[in-house]
């Protein structure tokens, strides 16, 4: 009936998008923008905007999905290399805000560090996709190399989030590639004691008060500690049956910073209690289990690797911010996937998600291949 | 490479791959697990803490501070009130961009002030109050600007008020007393909190007040006029900007309180110390109700409500006449021959003495073996001294001799039996004790032994012997009621609002002072009726033409040598070193109304100065005869026409 009154080209399209990873999705979208309804006080324009964003992000699952992993494949080097190229006029010639410098100005402020998120991993699966698997030790120094450029790009600007981000998405690639356990741990184990050193000398004074405010975070509670402080209240009050739906003291009498984004996560905490965030950490947790199947799916080493390696960033976004909201890990600003406010990182996580429903094999293709 | 190399490693990758996602999968699902244990730890265990911050973030009291019970004497003449006041409150959030530049900051609430010092003119002390009051408050709450504004002020205000958005004319009440000085010291005064007072006052019930009871009344009964206060229990944002009301709790009012004062006797006693310092307590003996309490010279509580200046105060503490000394409670006298009835009892009760005893009076007394004469005030002597005789004449070789056969141990214990030495328990703040001594005493105070003289020289009231002039009433009341002591009272009744009946204080009932016999009583009182009627009264001459029986007794009693109100001037020398003037006594003596002590500092004998007093203080109670003294004339009971406002600040 329906498909009847659809173009057979589009019918054809449809067939590409994974619906059951679709559905999942939408559920989430729809969680977001009731969440976003309170979190702006029943107002609905930034819904609104949020759904325009959807609407772009559904289209660009729907043309990202069409993209097979050997078309795509063939872009990695160009994407990854335009990428680095505008991290560095970034830091020539960007735009400060806020006291960051993340923007490039070509009529409208672009991000480029957002494309990376996506060319990063397309590169180093690339990489890997041209050499037999498990990697040596030489490929996984190159790789890393193509990870570390970029991160300490970003880095620079300062964008704490996005280099973690970018620098997990490539490492996920290595990991998924077959990189040795024993290399795994012996790496786990030189961080750890990199670390501190890293805290020491690498970090700005800003992101070393972040993290010291984590662990006692009462101490300054006019500075960060306040929005830890403010969300862990919002969250713990909402019990398990949460305040209910537009109820929320906390976010409604805006003592809850950044609500429609980072910190979304503890209206919704708030409104829908411990029940509710069980319900949304599982359907996050099913997005990413689809994802890893979808990889396992993947038409080729390229496929799997790239689809793996998104799955799992998406999956770090969910911890850090959660963690972060619920005060366990470092205020870092990572927002809530499709919940929190922001036309960016809609666009960016569904161009991902269309990639990952691309990389599956396509039966049809395959078939008329043999 | 060949294919079947191919699609093994094809197999392998993909099996390496499965394997890795597998892992990998399972990693997502334990730190997930993390978070959620996270979770639970906040919305489930500590769930009621969080609540409780919660509940802290968005819920705030509006304090509703109780209205102060007024205070009315016996016969319902209003003696502290309530007014209302004006004052200006400012609110920084609604003071508009004055310079607009785009931002609200001080310079805009600078140039407001400054524009509305043209329409109110502002004093500098308002203006430094103000600045440092507006950054404690929250943007959104009001500030006070200033208080007290004049009928002229107001009107320029109100006419000009559209151009000061954010400036509020708001209604306070303020403690009045509407008879300045008269029975100031009763009455007391109230002030604004102090850091003391916060250490002690229940901080709920005093959110939103900014005066207390310092002094008096005011002090002593603070829990009966404050009230119970209410509170408006608001939702605010995080800004401090109020959203809905929650709850509300309305004040309770504070008790009026019926005082058992006769003003018009205050006045009376008052008129009659004028220009002396002294005091006069009178009681009711039957019940203790406290009919009189003047304190002369006196002062104007009003002064203190608002801040008394430093100069002024200064001026009122530095009065050598010490105006703000309550001396009918603090002022610790010699009480003299005024307790010779109560030693008569004494030597009664330790069987010294007896009725038909009489005493040879040479012109002194010596103690056995010694030199040293403790002389009569009479020098030639009275030569035999019967009790009567003894207290109408108030022969004082009667009562060394009595006292020292007595000894101290027994003299002061009796005498305590009074009350003396100790608090009265009038419910009036700082009360002195007075002293009886004791050789104990003595001991701790002077590091010397009681010698037998120390005794004697207590036997008339001298010595170390002091007593208040509450003291002095009260066990002259008690003599009154032949030793049944009941408790003075300031307080004779209150009311919990206008509308409810008066509830009237039973009287306390101390103690009953133990007589070998019930008829000695009867013979103490008549000899203090003979003071004042008989032939040989020290006080005959207060006696003349009085309609009741009057029982008193005089008594003088010497400064010299005794180092007390040390503040001397030098111009005053001479008047200072004059004896104080005393006198006790009840009327009508069978059936007593009024018990009354009168002291004057330096007033010279007890008979010529403080027996008139208490003769025309009894007149005025027992006769209404008030003099040229106008009495006042109000009821309290029929309230002033106009409506008592809701009270913002208890009494400002």
């Amino acid at each position: 009936m329906i498909s009847g009154l659809l173009p057979a080209s589009l019918l054809k399209m449809l067939q590409r998008v994974d619906l059951v990873m679709l559905a999942a999705l939408s559920l989430l979208m729809f969680m977001g923008l009731v969440t976003l309804y309170s979190a702006s006080d029943a107002e609905m324009t930034m819904v609104y905007r949020q759904g325009i964003h959807f609407a772009l992000g559904l289209v660009l699952i729907l043309l990202f999905s069409q993209v097979e992993g050997k078309t795509l494949r063939q872009f990695a080097i160009w994407l990854y290399g335009i990428g680095v190229v505008l991290l560095i006029l970034v830091l020539m010639v960007g735009v400060i805000k806020k006291g960051a410098q993340r923007w490039l100005y070509v009529g409208i402020d672009i991000q480029p560090a957002e494309m990376m998120k996506l060319a990063v991993p397309m590169m180093v699966a690339y990489y890997f996709s041209e050499k037999p698997l498990p990697p040596r030790f030489l490929d996984i120094i190159i790789a890393l190399i193509l990870v570390a450029v970029p991160m300490v790009l970003i880095m620079k600007q300062p964008d704490l989030g996005t280099a973690l981000l970018i620098a997990l998405s490539g490492l996920f690639v290595i990991y998924l590639a077959g990189m040795s356990w024993w290399l795994i741990g012996g790496s786990l184990a030189a961080i750890a004691i990199a670390a501190p050193l890293m805290f020491n000398y690498g970090m700005h004074e800003y992101q070393r008060q972040r993290i010291l405010t984590l662990f006692d975070p009462e101490t300054d509670l006019l500075g960060t500690g306040y929005h830890i402080y403010q969300s862990k209240i919002a969250i713990g009050s909402g019990g398990v049956y949460g305040k209910g739906w537009l109820h929320g003291d906390q976010s409604h009498l805006d003592f809850l910073p950044e609500r429609h984004t980072d910190f979304i996560f503890a209206v919704f905490g708030e409104e829908f209690g411990f029940l509710g965030n069980l319900l949304l950490i599982g359907l996050y947790v099913f997005i990413i289990w689809r994802g890893l199947y979808i990889a396992s799916k993947g038409a080729d080493t390229f496929s799997r690797l790239l689809a793996g390696s998104l799955s799992l960033t998406f999956f770090i976004y969910l911890v850090v911010n959660t963690g972060m909201v619920s005060g366990v890990l470092p205020v870092v600003g990572i927002p809530l996937p499709l919940v929190s406010y922001g036309g960016t990182s809609v666009v960016t996580l569904m161009s991902a998600f269309g990639i990952i429903m691309g990389m599956k094999k396509r039966k049809r293709n395959y078939q008329t291949d043999e | 490479m060949g294919e079947r190399l191919s699609i093994k490693t094809e197999r392998d990758e993909q099996q390496l791959f499965n394997s890795r996602a597998i892992v990998a999968g399972l990693i997502v699902l334990i730190a997930l697990c993390g978070i959620g244990t996270r979770l639970y730890f906040l919305q489930v265990k500590e769930h009621d803490t969080y609540t409780e911050l919660s509940k802290q973030n968005y819920q705030k009291h509006i304090p509703r501070p109780p209205t102060r019970g007024q205070i009315y004497d016996r016969n319902g003449v209003k003696l502290a009130d309530n007014h209302a006041q004006y004052i200006l409150e400012v609110v920084w959030d609604s003071v508009p961009d004055q310079n607009d530049d785009g931002r609200k900051r001080w310079d805009d609430m600078q140039m407001m002030l400054e524009r509305l010092n043209k329409i109110v003119p502002l004093s500098e002390k308002d203006l430094r109050i103000f600045g440092q009051q507006v950054n404690r408050h929250s943007r959104y709450q009001p500030t006070p600007l200033k208080e007290n504004l004049t009928e002229q002020e107001m009107a320029m205000f109100a006419v000009n008020k559209s151009r000061f958005p954010g400036v509020n004319l708001e209604r306070r009440m303020q403690r009045f007393y509407p008879l300045g000085t008269v029975a100031s010291h009763v009455i007391g005064y109230v002030g604004r909190i102090d850091d003391r007072d916060l250490e002690r006052l229940d901080k709920n019930n005093y959110a939103g007040t900014s005066h207390i009871g310092k002094v008096g009344v005011e002090a002593a009964h603070e829990d009966r006029l404050h009230g119970q206060a209410g509170y408006d229990l608001d939702e605010v944002d995080a800004h401090g900007r109020g959203q809905d009301m929650i709850e509300r709790k309305e004040a309770v009012g504070g008790q009026d309180l019926i005082l058992g004062l006769d003003i018009n006797l205050q006045l009376k006693a008052e008129a009659l110390l004028k220009g002396e310092r002294g005091a006069v307590v009178a009681i009711d003996p039957r019940n203790g109700e406290v009919l009189a309490m003047a304190s002369v010279p006196t002062f104007d509580p009003n002064l203190f409500v608002d801040g008394i200046s430093s100069k002024i105060y200064t001026e009122l503490r530095d009065d050598p006449d010490r105006p703000l000394y309550n001396r009918a409670l603090q002022g610790a006298y010699p009480p003299g021959s005024t307790v010779k009835p109560m030693n008569t009892m004494a030597g009664l009760y330790e069987k010294v003495i007896w009725p038909g005893k009489t005493v040879y009076d040479p012109g002194f007394f010596q103690i056995p073996g010694h030199k040293h004469r403790y002389r009569c005030w009479k020098k030639s002597g009275h030569g035999g001294v019967s009790m009567d005789y003894a207290i109408a004449q108030s022969c004082d070789t009667f009562f060394y001799d009595m006292a020292y056969r007595m000894g101290v141990d027994k003299f002061s214990g009796y005498m305590s039996l009074f009350g003396f030495g100790k608090k009265t328990g009038v419910d009036l703040t700082s009360e002195s004790d007075g002293l009886m001594p004791t050789p104990e005493w003595k001991q701790r105070r002077y590091k010397q032994v009681w010698y037998p003289g120390d005794t004697v020289n207590i036997g008339i009231g001298q010595g170390y012997w002091l007593a208040t002039p509450i003291q002095l009433a009260h066990a002259t009341a008690s003599v009154a009621m032949r030793g049944k002591r009941i408790r003075p009272h300031v307080l004779r009744a209150f009311r919990t609002a206008k509308d409810r009946p008066e509830q009237i204080l039973e009287p306390e009932v101390i103690a009953q002072i133990p007589a070998r016999d019930k008829r000695h009583w009867e013979m103490v009182v008549q000899g203090m009726v003979h003071v004042v009627h008989a032939s040989y009264g020290t006080a005959k001459r207060v006696g003349i033409g009085a309609p009741y029986t009057i029982a008193g007794k005089t008594g003088t009693a010497q400064v010299f040598g005794i180092a007390q109100n040390a503040r001397y001037d030098a111009s005053r020398l001479a008047k200072r070193l004059h004896d104080h003037a005393l006198f006790v006594g009840f009327a009508p003596a069978d059936n007593p109304q009024i018990a009354v002590s009168v002291i004057v500092e330096n007033g010279g004998g007890g008979s010529s100065t403080a027996a008139p007093i208490a003769r025309k203080v009894m007149d005025a109670y027992l006769l209404k005869k008030y003099d040229d003294e106008t009495p006042v004339e109000e009821t309290g009971e029929v309230e002033p026409a106009d409506i008592v406002p809701r009270v913002e600040g208890a009494d400002e």
